[in-house]
């Protein structure tokens, strides 16, 4: 990925708040998950969550849009309160984008209805427009030629591609990957990490989920790593790889990055 | 685990209780329940309108009533003297009995068609895939009806066997004769078998009420204690068989367990059978099945291994591609590889919709209507309620215990399932 | 290759026919029939028991009389053409009461009428069954029914007509009303709306409309309806009108409020839980207490609605299975898109949990269509007992049993085993479909 030229000219962050979470607790019934979680992302951040399974990286990312509930503490998206307010809910879910571990496609819509779907029914938007939407960020992610498929034909990569171009269909403020190149097999991360460059090229704001520490150094302007359902560091990529200052840290990166 | 809830913002409205996810669930609740108390007090309504106008009462005290009708096949005393519920309960055994005899005959057939129907022959493979289909795409009501008449209208008359001296004269043989070495015989009126008969029974058993047969209690205790030496047989060779490596030979421990103690006990009660034979007008000894018996569980049993067999096949067919192939590589004898391997994980896969094909069969016992074999239909649901005009307490009853018969089915199902699922972990 | 350890293929091999086979016929019956001793053994069961067969029925279907007008008839053409002790079926019975095992009593010159709502039924199912069909083809399913009812029972047509404006009526107030009320509330004013049409301007509207514009064929009484007829409406409509009560309730069931979830669970277990016999003497014995006093309305459609709610049990079961075999991501990825709960039901789970479902609903049917044929027991004359009992009671056809459970059971097997072949392909074909 260092080889790769990365336009960094768009990537700039702004003083704006996008997701402000305080104080967030959460269990699974007796299970505490996420312990006391502080965090503040701008607008135009690129941050990238890692950590050993079992930590509430995933769980972190699904508060964002809600698809698990938190019991305590605050998130704020975009300036909305997640609450247990439905018409909030709705709101930040169609300002949030969120890429799935295993794509998610629905297997019985062809790749244009995949992604003019939510545009139709949530935003309300009238169908040739939202197809031209939908042409639009399937050309982005490479694959227009494909827009009359069905997820099934397509290879592990391109689904994934597609997941993105669907979520991008809905004009989201953020984007949340959840391990999104896990399920792949390796000569097509490639193709999805691609993709989620030119995506921070353009200055999307990004909460990624993932192990691939080169796409954390080429693109992240943070990283934070997460051990027992807290955040245990956060920094600057250069920093966080070269000079990690907790123990748990240091480790966790000797046993990713040593084979 | 303490339910920390940030203090709400804003003060409770209206709204929230549909927008609020807290609320929302517990509006919608109130509402089905509303919707529902309000349905359920609408029929209620009505039928105590209906009832007051018809000038009916609702109450079960009829059931402590003379019956006043004859029922033909009976497991426990019962005269038309009899309170309706004794006829109730004739014919919830009389339900019973068809369903269990049912279930057994049905699931014999359908192992054995289902096994023959995975054989490598081709010729039975395929009479007998011609034979689930067949019983399978046509109603259950036409096997019962087809087998009622044919057993009641293409058998001989008893008359028909009747060997007069001037037949013997003439040596002509008579029209029909008993089958399997003069012990059963089919005629228009019904099948006679052979009854089994103890010369020195033992005294009945009175006990709570009940009046209890003690040579079949002793058959029972006896056979069940033959079963039991016979699994600490098996658990000792087993265990020989950990220390040393080699199991030693058991069938004929077994067979000798089996059926010793028991073959002792009969002997000592003079166990013979009495055979059915030819009087004036018709079978007299031995017992007499009536046909509508007969055609209810034969029918209800073909027609449910059909279904059986299809799960047999499918359940071994499920477990065996990879299992056997794993099983061989390891170098186990196919013998082996189905006992060990294959039948533990298929009868897995096999008994739950076994169970719900023995509740299909118990349901359609009721079917008995066709051919009016007294069961709980044809008695509680039948007669009585004709005879006394108690349509919805007889109604309302019936249902009652055949919900509880499939509910005690079914959890045994579910017992099953959580048993298995346990092993698993 | 001892001594050289490095190979390189400069040269592909080209694929090669097998070896030629040794002796085909020979090969596959030793294969097949004699492969061992207890092969062989079933082999010669298996024979002999189909020789035993044949020679019973090949005779009797040979020997079969196609023209007679009683079963004495019958059997003196066959005693006379084949010797004294022949056996040969009696098809004639079929000839001449074919028509009451289609029709029942249904008026004879009127045949066309339940003929043409059949064929008619085909093209109303079309569109759901070929989905590369004009959607515009979905209002005529939508407008069946109508039309159906009015074919079978006929009267004034503006009865369906403005039964079926109850279903227009409900419609608007949904379509008023979901934007600001959300689905299931102004879904329950639609059913309120229409019910309140139907209760109270149904008969006087057509009535009405029929005094002013009349316009109406012969009616035929529902006790004329019997044979096959009265089998695939009570089965057709049955589990046409039990699929979306089947949904609710399957949904009913999958719901985390405990209410509607064990009302769900008590019902579809209250009627799995006893025998379809108990449930159609509910329709003919008991509804005329639960309704209120003075409604009595036609047995064909007490029963319908009865069997309506065995099936929909049955078909609840059916897509609750389809419902768990859908992977929770579909869930969670339609949440994440904002779908809310019924768009995300009727864009993304439905269409699939019915597709998954499909072999289970016409296995379903198959077994629902089978069981119509209880409606004997409550007076109806069903193609296999109650038909066959008019025709056995007949002086001419007394003693006649082979011929006619042969004949309806032949039907019933090839409906049957049609339509549980049709959905084993649908089934290969879903494995397949786009995945």
């Amino acid at each position: 990925m260092a080889e790769q030229a990365i336009d960094r000219s768009k990537m700039k962050v702004s003083d704006e708040v996008a997701v402000q979470i305080t104080n967030m607790n959460k269990w699974y019934g007796q299970f505490h998950v996420l312990r006391d979680v502080n965090m503040t992302v701008q607008k135009g951040e690129r941050i990238v969550i890692c950590g050993p399974s079992g930590s509430g990286k995933s769980t972190l990312i699904r508060c964002i849009n809600r698809l698990e509930e938190h019991q305590s503490g605050q998130i704020i998206v975009d300036g909305t309160e997640l609450t247990n307010d439905l018409k909030n809910i709705d709101k930040v879910r169609s300002e949030v984008g969120m890429v799935f571990q295993h794509f998610n496609l629905f297997p019985h819509l062809t790749i244009l209805e995949n992604c003019t779907l939510a545009p139709i029914w949530v935003r309300k938007t009238p169908k040739r427009e939202a197809e031209e939407i939908a042409m639009h960020f399937l050309s982005k992610v490479k694959i227009p030629d494909q827009a009359h498929k069905y997820p099934g034909q397509l290879s592990g990569g391109q689904q994934q591609r597609v997941a993105i171009a669907r979520s991008l269909c809905m004009k989201p403020r953020i984007m949340l990957f959840d391990e999104p190149t896990s399920a792949l097999d390796p000569e097509m991360i490639k193709e999805v990490l691609d993709t989620m460059i030119s995506l921070a090229e353009e200055g999307m704001t990004m909460l990624c989920v993932t192990h691939e520490m080169g796409f954390a150094q080429a693109v992240a302007n943070r990283v934070i790593f997460m051990d027992k359902g807290q955040i245990v560091e956060q920094n600057e990529p250069r920093e966080f790889f070269n000079n990690p200052q907790s123990d748990r840290t240091k480790l966790f990166l000797s046993q990713i990055l040593g084979h | 685990m303490a339910f920390v809830q940030d203090t709400p913002k804003a003060d409770f409205r209206l709204s929230m209780l549909i927008y609020d996810t807290r609320y929302r669930s517990l509006t919608i609740q109130v509402v089905v329940l509303g919707l529902f108390l309000l349905f359920l007090s609408w029929l209620v309504n009505n039928t105590i309108q209906n009832l007051a106008a018809k000038d009916r009462t609702f109450e079960f005290g009829f059931l402590w009533a003379r019956a006043g009708y004859d029922i033909n096949q009976t497991l426990i005393s019962y005269t038309n003297d009899s309170p309706h519920y004794r006829a109730a309960m004739v014919g919830l055994l009389n339900t019973l009995l068809a369903a269990v005899i049912g279930c057994g005959l049905a699931t014999v057939i359908g192992v054995i068609v289902g096994v023959l129907r995975l054989s490598k022959n081709w010729l039975v493979g395929r009479m007998m895939t011609v034979y689930v289909e067949m019983f399978r795409n046509v109603p259950v009501l036409l096997w019962i009806l087809l087998a009622f008449t044919i057993l009641s209208e293409a058998t001989p008359e008893p008359s028909a066997y009747r060997v007069t001296d001037a037949m013997i004269a003439a040596g002509e043989a008579p029209k029909a004769s008993m089958l399997l070495n003069d012990s059963l015989a089919i005629t228009t009126r019904s099948t006679n078998i052979p009854a089994p008969m103890v010369d020195n029974g033992l005294p009945r058993l009175e006990f709570l009420g009940l009046s209890l047969n003690s040579n079949v209690l002793a058959f029972l205790i006896v056979f069940g204690g033959s079963l039991y030496a016979n699994s600490l047989l098996r658990a000792h060779a087993k265990r020989v068989q950990e220390e040393t490596g080699v199991r030693p030979t058991t069938w004929w421990k077994s067979l000798a367990v089996l059926v010793l103690p028991t073959a002792a006990l009969l002997w000592w009660l003079g166990f013979h059978l009495d055979y059915p034979t030819l009087t004036r007008f018709n079978f007299k000894g031995g017992i007499e099945v009536g046909h509508s018996f007969t055609a209810l569980t034969i029918a209800l049993a073909l027609y449910t291994a059909a279904f059986i067999a299809e799960i047999v096949r499918a359940g071994i067919m499920a477990i065996s591609r990879g299992q056997s192939e794993a099983a061989a590589a390891l170098g186990l004898r196919p013998g082996r590889t189905m006992s060990l391997v294959i039948l533990p994980q298929a009868l897995r896969v096999i008994i739950p919709p076994l169970i719900s094909q023995y509740l299909n069969l118990t349901k359609n016992t009721s079917l008995a209507i066709a051919v009016s074999y007294m069961d709980l239909r044809g008695t509680l649901g039948g007669i009585t309620l004709n005879q006394t005009g108690k349509e919805l307490e007889c109604m309302l009853l019936m249902m009652a215990i055949y919900l509880t018969i499939s509910l005690i089915i079914s959890s045994l199902m579910n017992m099953f399932n959580r048993a298995v699922r346990l092993k698993e972990r | 290759m001892s001594n050289n350890m490095t190979y390189v293929r400069t040269e592909m091999l080209p694929a090669l026919p097998p070896p030629a086979g040794q002796g085909g016929v020979v090969k596959w019956l030793r294969e097949n029939l004699f492969s061992g001793p207890l092969n062989t053994v079933l082999t010669i069961l298996g024979g002999v028991a189909l020789l035993w067969i044949a020679s019973h029925v090949i005779p009797w279907l040979l020997h079969s009389v196609w023209n007679a007008n009683s079963l004495s008839e019958c059997r003196e053409i066959i005693t006379a053409t084949w010797g004294p002790d022949a056996t040969g079926a009696c098809w004639a019975m079929v000839r001449e009461r074919w028509h009451q095992y289609m029709f029942g009593f249904y008026p004879q010159d009127l045949y066309w009428r339940p003929t043409l709502a059949f064929v008619l039924m085909f093209v109303a199912l079309a569109p759901v069954l070929f989905t590369h069909l004009p959607r515009k083809m979905l209002w005529f399913t939508g407008l069946y029914p109508a039309i159906a009812f009015w074919l079978l029972w006929g009267g004034s047509i503006w009865a369906p007509v403005v039964a079926m404006l109850g279903f227009a009526v409900m419609a608007i107030v949904f379509r008023i009303g979901s934007p600001r009320l959300g689905v299931p509330v102004s879904a329950g004013l639609g059913v309120l709306a229409a019910a309140f049409w139907w209760l109270f301007l149904q008969s006087e509207l057509s009535g009405n409309l029929q005094s002013a514009i009349p316009l109406s064929i012969e009616s035929v009484d529902s006790d004329q309806f019997g044979g096959f007829l009265l089998s695939v409406v009570i089965g057709v409509t049955a589990i046409s009108a039990s699929l979306p009560m089947g949904i609710l309730l399957a949904l009913g069931r999958q719901s985390d409020m405990l209410l509607v979830h064990s009302l769900s669970v008590g019902f579809i277990e209250f009627i799995r839980g006893v025998p379809l016999i108990t449930l159609l003497f509910t329709a003919s014995l008991l509804l005329q207490y639960f309704l209120p006093p003075g409604s009595n309305f036609d047995i064909i459609l007490r029963v319908i609605i009865l069997v309506t709610l065995f099936a929909a049990a049955y078909i609840a079961e059916v897509i609750r299975g389809g419902l768990a075999a859908l992977p929770r991501g579909q869930y969670e990825a339609a949440d994440a898109l904002g779908l809310d709960y019924w768009q995300a039901q009727r864009l993304i789970v439905m269409p699939q949990a019915l597709k998954i479902s499909i072999p289970g609903i016409v296995s379903s049917f198959i077994g629902l269509f089978k069981d119509t044929t209880l409606v004997a027991f409550v007076g109806l004359a069903d193609p296999l007992k109650g038909i066959t009992q008019i025709v056995r009671s007949d002086i001419n056809w007394k003693g006649i049993y082979w011929e006619p459970y042969i004949f309806a059971g032949a039907i019933f097997f090839l409906i049957c085993f049609g339509m549980s072949r049709y959905s084993m392909w649908l089934e290969q074909k879903l494995k397949t479909d786009h995945r």
